[in-house]
């Protein structure tokens, strides 16, 4: 018996709501505020309420996928990145840059989304970024 | 406070009469729940006093159902205030948890957080720390009911009205430990309305909370929307306890809660 109660922060928006995540045997079972939490004392939304369902959700991608002929099939990272390097950069000289746009996540670090959004303005020339929790 | 318990604490885990125990933990800057598993690591144990008493409570009843689930054979140990034994009570009433697989470690509440909880029994039957402290009335329930029907209707639909539906009083709820909720059912409640039917989804919820709700107050500090359910709550308790002379926690485990009666007529 593994049980184990693990803080970390809601990554649904920007807010960081504080929450414990309850993990039984290896597995992320249920999620629950901080109470001691600088941001939600104690409370959250639906969202961070149920943040362990897609831990575990066989929805989830956990490989690149590229559709070739209509239909979305597994890829190397390297293929997928060479596929989306090659059309940024052919998007890019036929359209100019701000025909491009990039979305940054809450799911990941803000150091990722601060490489994002240089990567968008200084590599591509363009401030079209927005992000995942305006949706 | 946390001296006392700690020795009790190491004592049932040292002896081997429990596999775990479910208490507060200080580590990281934050009081949370942990499972103690070795008497030899009680380290950072607290009983959830941080600022103020009682302000880093967590429902550890709730995670000894979802453990006691998983390893039926095993037992555990919990730290429980008044409401809390009130909770283990009505679970073994609901036979949500085994009698013969929990030790509760008891602590009595000090007299500011029984006041500001109103609570009715601030300490367990049995105790390893703490003081003993007179119960309190429900003066929020009377304030309510001060008012007159068109006040009081006006009052709730307002706080009913600010809700955001996160269902949070529903997941932090120790005593909601069933598999289909109810403010699931779309034969009950239009599920996909926001804000939610106001007031249906409150009500319904309170109806299940007749004969159930043991007065713990997480429901209350886990609304974003700052919505009094503790109160609406207790006035659902009272009018249990003066129809049908029971009020969970308070009988003896296993007696019958009202609502799984069914009588042979109606009451006049």
């Amino acid at each position: 018996m593994d049980y184990r109660t693990v803080l970390t922060t809601c990554a649904y928006c920007g807010c960081g709501c504080s929450l414990y995540l309850e993990v039984l045997d290896g597995r992320v079972i249920n999620s629950f505020p901080c109470k001691t939490g600088p941001v939600n004392e104690g409370k959250l939304c639906v969202k961070g309420w149920n943040i362990h369902e897609f831990i575990h959700s066989p929805k989830r991608l956990t490989r690149p996928l590229l559709r070739q002929n209509g239909t979305l099939a597994e890829v190397s990272w390297d293929e997928a990145l060479d596929f989306t390097a090659r059309r940024l950069r052919e998007i890019k000289e036929a359209h100019g840059s701000d025909s491009l746009a990039f979305l940054a996540s809450a799911k990941v670090t803000n150091e990722e989304n601060y490489l994002i959004q240089k990567f968008a303005r200084a590599a591509v020339g363009t401030n079209n970024v927005d992000h995942c929790a305006r949706l | 406070m946390s001296e006392k318990v700690r020795s009790k604490v190491k004592e049932l885990l040292d002896s081997g009469r429990i596999k775990g125990f479910l208490g507060i933990r200080q580590a990281d800057g934050h009081l949370g729940p942990h499972l103690f598993t070795d008497g030899g690591e009680l380290e950072g144990f607290a009983v959830g006093d941080l600022k103020r008493p009682g302000d880093t409570r967590y429902p550890l009843n709730k995670q000894l159902v979802t453990l006691m689930r998983c390893y039926p054979d095993d037992s555990f140990g919990v730290l429980v205030r008044g409401c809390d034994e009130r909770g283990l009570k009505t679970l073994i009433t609901w036979n949500q948890v085994d009698p013969a697989k929990v030790v509760a470690v008891g602590i009595a509440c000090p007299p500011e957080l029984a006041a500001a909880c109103e609570c009715l029994k601030p300490y367990p039957d049995e105790f390893v720390d703490g003081e003993k402290v007179e119960g309190s009335t429900f003066a929020s329930v009377a304030t309510v009911d001060a008012m007159d029907l068109e006040r009081r209707l006006a009052h709730w639909l307002h706080e009913f009205s600010k809700c955001v539906k996160c269902y949070g009083c529903r997941d932090i709820c120790p005593m909601c430990f069933c598999k289909e909720c109810s403010l699931e059912q779309e034969d009950l409640i239009h599920t996909g309305d926001l804000p939610p039917e106001n007031p249906i989804f409150h009500l319904t919820r309170a109806v299940h909370m007749a004969g159930r709700c043991i007065d713990c107050g997480l429901c209350n500090e886990a609304c974003p929307a700052d919505i009094p359910l503790r109160t609406l709550y207790k006035k659902v308790a009272d009018i249990i306890a003066h129809e049908f002379d029971y009020r969970p926690g308070y009988v003896k485990p296993g007696a019958k809660p009202p609502l799984n009666i069914l009588g042979e007529a109606p009451r006049e």
